[in-house]
């Protein structure tokens, strides 16, 4: 069984790179194009990994985290949250939410993979 | 893995983002302020940078950060949204599309190009904000090659850790990757089991590794949890290289699985979409013709042939249905470039000006939506130069010193109508009569309603604006507007009032290819009435119809008058029938009036493939195109509005021949 992913982001971009790298990588890839969605999606399955933009429209990236780590089939799973260089506060905020880790962007496919594997095991 | 494939999508999506950023900071501009469109602008702006440097588009990252740090300020209320600041963000969106565009031919822009609008931008950040854009993110795999070390690393996670989900195995797996590794695991802190937290931080490690990495490269393992937990990392022993051992190949190198990308979209040549149409089409005229024929054979002898006819036109008015969809765009499209328009004309020309735009989420086909661009830019500028009065003239007609051009788009009757419309002094009829009679298009003006009278402007060459400006001279270039919508299958027309304003509408058809259609006889013809003009049909009683004077004949519709059109007697027809109540009546909406239409009989339903008469023979009025039918022959489409038109026009003869 491949591990399976979920990728929040409002980028169309972003979602086709994310889930183009993680497929190639042999993940199962599900999207979601923003928080709200995100958190319906994430609700309605079962997920190893969480990847998720900071902001998005609806819902942002935070308070996804938030409410997944309120879930109690969320306490564990690792949630990675895509942020560039210059976010030192997201990335502290979404820590503090809960968040894993970070990718930070922009990254090429191996640096997703390596970091996708470096929470997941 | 080639990221190039990403790029096409990442500048499709930059375009949409950039048009959302300049429709928000219009609507910012124009008064509607608020906090969530910053936002969306920021986000729009970091999105794009975020993409771009995927790309090495260094150009667009460098820009968009200085504009997206200043966005950030704005929404954040640290800086006061002024008419100066809007202007720089205004004119700052403009500069960043233009290196999007530039990055998407791969055109390298002088490092001047943007000096301008980053300079402008700039007075609006103070020193804390002004972070420079950080470099190029260091690879922890550029080891320092040549010297072996021995780290002792003290490593005790924090239940937050656990918290966080991460895991400790996995770091300290990470960690051996970088060389040899003895470690030991202190249990001292770990309570009895009853007494244990799951997430509790309870264990602690201490680690021994030799590896030829920098420690920057052990720091980085631990990255996501240095809040998170105790580390010390020291370096004990330092061995020069020589017999240095080599690093152990990672062992996060994935399987890469020859997977199918996922792809939600791609790009299709239109012509081989237009020749799906037209085979779908071919189809359409195929099934009527089959189920035709069919139908003369006995239904009990082949049950499964009807059967199988049914599911055939369940699953081409299906395949029709998705084929046509690919081809339907909203109309948000040709609204797009609206906002900026009246903004530019109305700064040209000094007025104020209030856009509203509606219905933008309406549906039409592609074709449709891209001739539509033009026609819509002059009846807009049109609109805001000669329609809109200025603020003195509008103060002292007692209206809103700021004038209002609303567009909207909406379906009706099977067709989208959009409108154009001002609030300002309305078109002069007098001197449109004038103009009209100057140039010999018109023999007697007082013969003809204003409304007539205002139609004209669509004639080629007409124009009355007393001083020509820059933005437009009204009447010039109006029966290019007509042309163009013509072109498309549609129709224009003006209502006017004088000091409350002029109306455009435009009504276009929804698809280009197909539609509903009623077959209707007279006499020995079938003609075609699309579905969705026609709203009832009945037989009248002889009492219904009533002629009145110069009017000519009426029906009373449950006690509303409405004209009575004769089929037989519009196109010279031979009918069956001579009196409606032997017959039947259509009762047919068209965009300007509601009319009933005398038939011998309804055929049938049918779709049909739409055949143009003006490209295969000449136009007709009253019919707006052709069809083949399913036995094979050609029956013409009627048209309502024009119908409507020709029967008015015949009238008008016949009461002056009188």
């Amino acid at each position: 069984m491949s591990k399976t992913v979920l990728a929040v982001d409002d980028s169309k971009t972003m979602r086709d790179m994310v889930s183009f790298a993680l497929t190639e990588a042999g993940f199962s890839v599900t999207t979601a194009d923003d928080g709200a969605h995100g958190l319906k999606v994430a609700q309605e399955g079962t997920f190893d990994v969480i990847i998720t933009d900071i902001n998005m429209p609806n819902m942002d990236g935070i308070t996804l985290i938030g409410h997944l780590r309120g879930l109690s089939q969320y306490q564990s799973t690792p949630i990675l949250i895509l942020t560039t260089e210059s976010e030192q506060g997201k990335r502290d905020q979404g820590k503090n939410a809960g968040a894993t880790g970070w990718i930070v962007k922009p990254f090429n496919p191996e640096k997703l993979i390596q970091v996708v594997n470096k929470v997941a095991a | 893995m080639d990221m190039q494939s990403f790029r096409k999508t990442y500048f499709e999506e930059c375009h949409e983002r950039l048009q959302e950023i300049e429709t928000l900071l219009l609507s910012l501009e124009s008064g509607d302020y608020q906090d969530e469109h910053l936002h969306a602008i920021f986000r729009a702006v970091h999105s794009i940078k975020g993409g771009a440097g995927a790309f090495g588009c260094d150009h667009i990252v460098s820009f968009a950060h200085i504009f997206e740090t200043v966005l950030d300020s704005v929404r954040d209320h640290r800086l006061a949204l002024d008419p100066e600041l809007m202007e720089v963000l205004v004119t700052s969106s403009d500069v960043l599309a233009a290196i999007v565009g530039a990055a998407e031919q791969d055109q390298i822009l002088a490092e001047t190009f943007d000096a301008k609008a980053k300079a402008d931008l700039s007075q609006y950040m103070d020193g804390a904000e002004h972070a420079p854009l950080p470099a190029a993110h260091a690879s922890s795999s550029d080891a320092k090659k040549g010297t072996s070390r021995t780290y002792t690393i003290v490593f005790k996670p924090h239940s937050r850790l656990y918290e966080k989900a991460n895991e400790p195995l996995l770091l300290l797996r990470e960690l051996g990757g970088l060389g040899e590794m003895i470690l030991s695991v202190n249990v001292d802190a770990l309570p009895d089991l009853s007494a244990m937290d799951a997430v509790g931080g309870y264990l602690s490690w201490t680690i021994t590794l030799t590896t030829t990495h920098h420690k920057d490269a052990i720091t980085e393992v631990f990255e996501f949890v240095l809040d998170d937990c105790d580390l010390t990392i020291t370096e004990t022993d330092r061995t020069v290289a020589g017999e240095m051992k080599p690093t152990p190949p990672s062992d996060a190198s994935p399987a890469i699985e020859t997977g199918e990308a996922k792809v939600s979209s791609i790009r299709v040549d239109l012509d081989k979409i237009d020749r799906l149409v037209n085979m779908v089409g071919e189809l359409v005229i195929t099934h009527a013709m089959l189920s035709q024929q069919a139908e003369k054979l006995a239904r009990d002898g082949y049950p499964h042939l009807a059967r199988g006819i049914e599911e055939l036109s369940t699953h081409t008015r299906e395949l029709q249905d998705h084929v046509m969809a690919i081809r339907a765009q909203p109309v948000r499209m040709a609204f797009a470039r609206i906002p900026r328009l009246v903004r530019d004309v109305s700064k040209d020309v000094s007025k104020q000006i209030k856009l509203i735009m509606t219905g933008e989420e309406t549906e039409v086909d592609k074709t449709v939506i891209e001739n539509l661009a033009d026609p819509l830019t002059h009846l807009i500028r049109n609109a805001i130069d000669h329609g809109i009065e200025d603020a003195e003239t509008r103060k002292a007609a007692g209206k809103n010193p700021e004038g209002t051009i609303s567009v909207s788009a909406g379906h009706r009757s099977g067709r989208i109508l959009i409108e154009i419309r001002d609030d300002g002094a309305g078109l002069n009829t007098k001197k449109i009569a004038e103009k009209a009679k100057e140039r010999g298009l018109i023999e007697n003006p007082d013969l003809m309603s204003p409304d007539e009278l205002h139609q004209l402007i669509f004639n080629p060459g007409f124009s009355t604006a007393e001083q020509i400006s820059n933005i437009s001279g009204r009447g010039v270039g109006m029966d290019v507007v007509k042309r163009n919508i013509q072109s498309i299958g549609g129709k224009v027309y003006v209502k006017s009032e004088a000091g409350v304003g002029a109306r455009f509408v435009l009504s276009l058809p929804l698809t280009l290819a197909v539609m509903d259609g009623m077959i209707v006889r007279v006499g020995s013809q079938k003609l075609i009435l699309p579905i969705s003009n026609i709203l009832e049909s009945l037989r009248p009683r002889r009492q219904d119809i009533s002629t009145i004077t110069e009017g000519g004949e009426v029906l009373d519709l449950r006690d509303h008058y409405i004209p009575l059109l004769r089929l037989n007697r519009l196109f010279n027809i031979p009918a069956r029938y001579d009196e409606p109540w032997q017959g039947l009546v259509l009762i047919v909406e068209s965009e300007q009036t509601t009319f009933a239409l005398f038939v011998d009989e309804l055929v049938g339903k049918q779709q049909v493939v739409i055949k143009s008469l003006e490209e295969n023979y000449d136009p007709v009025e009253g019919i707006s195109s052709a069809t083949i039918l399913g036995d094979g022959s050609v029956a013409l489409i009627l048209d309502p509005a024009s119908l409507y038109d020709l029967h008015t026009k015949q009238g008008d003869s016949l009461a002056f021949a009188a």
